[in-house]
């Protein structure tokens, strides 16, 4: 029994820290309306200067003095970033200041390992909390007392910050409606900074708070941010009381999944939000929202199917790509094909994200799933390679269904975090279920066959394929199914008014996509020669969403284009360079910036600007358009 | 004169809804702006506080031309605004409302404290500690009106105070809008309903189409029975 009570004292101690991350995304997120994916960073930033403060100077007032000193110091990080970089994107699609954090957190992730190095750093104990107190002979830290005391304290301060203070009124009515708070007379500017910074303060706090505790190291950033966002989600966004009470849920959870189903530990957490959110899809605490005013896209450039002129072109560069073989070498086929592999994922992304405005974090689950399919076919049941190719997608077909049928039925926020839930359950899955896939070890040798074995055959196998599909989903964007598609992304209200039946046109190119990717999948496999869990993991998803967001999600064919310099760009630097996050990360911050329409709609806004002598009033990066009343 | 509105056109994306807008109101004075749905007085209300990003002409108040500033310090300098809508901040009690509102003392202008507004809105005084969501249609217009003066406005921007409410508290509104004018506070109402308007309103003007087409005293627009059946009949 004592056992049992240590552990969920345990629970606690962790609850305190995942709190004080999640308060601070929430509050960010409630005013700013901004995800931040940059919050794990700064956790991990405030980890690593307290720890370097603590070592510096010594004493009790040595540590927590450089506790609240590094916490400050990241605060004030913070508020340059805010007023550096995120006050040019609020008005960009909130997508948009998603991978302008996703950007800064990858050159976060250098700069500490060139800052700190790149070994794991453990900190000191906190005076005063070295020892364990004795409960009926279990031990328990006493600083994971001090931690589960902390936890609600904080709760407290932060409750009287936001109901007895003018600045608290202030945000909250900012969470409400923000335009309505300036025209009283109150500056936004200031009002988010500060918030941001109060945010960023609370992120860092807890990231110096976890050094008597764990070690700091340059990975804890994406550790935590994830389980930040199943936090908020099942709390529910911009509530404090519920990120409290799902930090205490989520960090039981942790504590005793391991005791009671081992085997399913890493998921339980995942289960346990994606039931929340289809019971609860605005999460225990927070609010249905009301039908939000959409943000409207920065252009108002009506899609329109290739004239004549640009097929042939697209074919020329088709053709282009296909003669790479005649001149460039093995390895520069191998990255050609798996260039092309990557434009399929982005494409079949792109599809779901442009067309029905359904912006998945998830989306290497089905990527990967179309891998498994083909391990699993070639290797257990030995079929030939065009079998695998052509059936080994639909089991990223089925999981697309699966999951979609419960992803369709959030929106917003809430779907993208409903989809990286379910991502993270079908990569426990592949990680946990050893005896199937092999776990973390993954499914090894599965090589072409012969006709496709060459590097040069396999390039145009992959190449081949990836102009196939995007001709494919180019056609369908023109169907009236793709009308159907657009119509739901612009209302889903307005189109079920027109007889749509919405959730099952999403449904459907939500399947699509995932088969799509699938397809991406079951080729990388055979690129790859193996299967492991990473290829549905979440960092394969993220690298899809900034593929998609770097072609631009307003333009029909972006993905393409944006996989292509993504990916080369990726495997370049990679090859250049040791700070290969770094100079990405700057690059995704700067396009982020200056080309928040990413580089294909700029490319067609430049086009346009030549063809009428640019109108009055169109500067490069649009001014958004106001919604009529 | 307190504001000066000369040349003013507004768009929302392609479209061009406010053509040529101009209109004084002076010092003290109450001006309705009249015109039927989607004529454009909500438009022309939001470009003079700049919630209306694409915008050109001049806006001139107290001599100042404001259109290039940001909405919150047109606002601080004493020009107030009631959206249609009331967006009454709905998770905010009462006085968090008004506390919003809130901005510091002005030499020029009426001085509203909670306890003199609690007097012009007796319904608010007996719910101080309501949230916003739970308030009725009027009572959310008193609030919203409340929540502007708290900022101590020379002159505020009143859009459709008395649409969709009941008779009754129709009569309320003329009372509280009399006493605001009393107090020295400048008004630009907008309007659809004639007989409300000419209770309240020393002048008017008519809004077509996002262009105006009359302007001046109740008295004239009265004898021009044409224009009012043209662009006011219901």
């Amino acid at each position: 029994m004592a056992f049992y009570v240590v552990q969920f004292l345990t629970g606690l101690a962790s609850a305190a820290s995942l709190f004080l991350v999640a308060s601070g995304l929430s509050i960010i997120f409630g005013v700013t309306r901004i995800v931040n994916f940059a919050h794990g960073a700064f956790y991990m930033i405030g980890a690593y200067i307290a720890f370097t403060l603590t070592e510096r100077f010594s004493g009790a007032f040595g540590f927590w003095g450089g506790v609240v000193v590094a916490a400050l110091a990241v605060a004030l990080i913070g508020v340059l970033v805010e007023m550096v970089l995120l006050r040019r994107i609020y008005h960009a699609p909130e997508l948009f200041q998603l991978l302008g954090t996703f950007g800064l957190t990858l050159m976060v992730e250098d700069l500490v390992v060139l800052i700190w190095g790149p070994d794991d750093l453990v900190g000191r104990r906190a005076p005063g909390f070295k020892g364990a107190v004795d409960f009926f002979g279990q031990n328990i830290p006493s600083y994971d007392l001090f931690l589960i005391v902390l936890g609600p304290v904080v709760l407290g301060i932060l409750w009287l910050l936001f109901q007895r203070t003018r600045w608290g009124v202030l945000v909250r009515a900012a969470t409400q409606d923000r335009d309505m708070v300036a025209a009283l007379g109150v500056n936004q500017k200031w009002l988010f900074t500060s918030v941001f910074a109060v945010g960023v303060f609370l992120a860092a706090l807890g990231g110096a708070l976890q050094i008597p505790r764990d070690a700091v190291h340059h990975a804890m950033d994406l550790r935590i941010i994830v389980e930040v966002f199943v936090v908020v989600v099942i709390g529910g966004l911009g509530s404090i009381i519920g990120a409290f009470v799902a930090a205490v849920l989520v960090s039981e959870l942790n504590a005793f999944g391991i005791l009671i189903f081992p085997k399913i530990s890493i998921i339980l957490v995942f289960l346990v939000m994606a039931a929340v959110l289809i019971v609860r899809p605005w999460g225990l605490f927070g609010k249905p929202e009301a039908a939000a005013r959409k943000t409207p896209g920065l252009t108002v450039n009506p899609w329109r199917p290739l004239t004549s002129n640009e097929r042939l072109a697209s074919l020329a560069a088709l053709v282009i790509a296909a003669m790479l073989p005649l001149f460039a070498g093995n390895y520069a086929l191998t990255v050609g094909s798996e260039i092309a592999i990557f434009v399929i994922f982005a494409v079949s992304l792109h599809f779901l994200m442009s067309v029905g405005g359904l912006a998945s974090f998830g989306h290497a689950a089905y990527f990967g799933l179309g891998a498994y399919g083909v391990a699993f076919l070639a290797k257990m049941a030995g079929l030939p390679m065009i079998v695998c190719l052509l059936l080994g997608p639909l089991l990223g077909c089925m999981g697309a269904a699966v999951f979609g049928f419960f992803a369709v039925q959030l929106s917003g926020v809430y779907f993208a975090m409903l989809t990286l839930a379910f991502a993270q359950i079908v990569w426990s899955i592949a990680f946990q279920w050893v005896s199937v896939t092999g776990g973390d070890n993954g499914i090894l040798s599965i090589w072409p066959e012969k006709w496709a074995a060459s590097p040069s055959h396999f390039y145009w196998l992959a190449l081949g394929v990836a102009a196939l599909v995007t001709v494919a989903l180019r056609i369908m964007v023109f169907s009236p199914f793709g009308y159907a598609l657009r119509a739901t992304r612009d209302s889903v209200l307005r189109s079920e008014a027109v007889g749509i039946n919405a959730k099952r046109i999403q449904w459907t190119a939500f399947v699509i996509a995932g088969t799509t990717a699938g397809i991406g999948g079951a080729l990388f496999a055979y690129l790859k020669g193996s299967v492991f869990p990473d290829n549905l993991g979440i960092s394969l998803s993220v690298d899809a969403l900034v593929m998609v967001l770097l072609g631009g999600v307003e333009t029909v064919s972006g993905g393409v284009i944006g996989a292509i310099v993504y990916k080369a760009l990726n495997i370049w630097l990679v090859s250049q360079t040791d700070l290969s996050k770094l100079v990405l990360g700057g690059f995704i911050v700067l396009i982020v910036v200056v080309f928040p329409k990413g580089i294909v709609g700029m490319l067609e806004m430049l086009a346009q600007r030549r063809r009428k002598s640019s109108p009055p009033g169109s500067p490069l990066i649009a001014k958004p358009i106001e919604s009529a009343e | 004169m307190k504001l000066t509105v000369q040349d003013l056109n507004s768009h929302y994306g392609p479209a061009h809804i406010l053509f040529d807008i101009g209109f004084e109101v002076g010092e003290g004075e109450v001006v309705a702006l009249l015109g039927r749905n989607g004529a454009g007085k909500s438009t022309t209300f939001r470009s003079i506080v700049g919630l209306v990003a694409q915008r050109t002409g001049r806006i001139m108040f107290e001599g100042k031309d404001v259109l290039a500033r940001p909405t919150h310090e047109i606002v601080r300098d004493g020009l107030g605004y009631v959206p249609e809508e009331r967006r009454i901040f709905t998770d905010l009690t009462v006085e968090e409302n008004l506390e919003v509102g809130r901005q510091p003392k002005r030499p020029n202008a009426p001085y509203w404290t909670r306890e003199k507004l609690f007097a012009l809105f007796p319904n608010l005084g007996e719910m101080k500690n309501r949230p916003g969501g739970r308030m009725s249609g009027g009572e959310q217009q008193m609030l919203t009106i409340a929540r502007t003066l708290m900022g101590n406005p020379s002159l505020v921007l009143l859009d459709e105070p008395s649409e969709g409410l009941s008779p009754k508290i129709v009569e309320q509104m003329v009372e509280a809008i009399l006493t605001m004018k009393k107090e020295g506070v400048s008004i630009v109402v907008s309007e659809q309903n004639l007989h409300f308007a000419r209770l309240i309103s020393d002048r008017a003007y008519i809004i077509e189409r996002g262009r105006i087409c009359f302007g001046g005293t109740m008295a004239e627009l009265d004898s021009r029975p044409d224009i009012r059946d043209a662009h006011l009949s219901l």
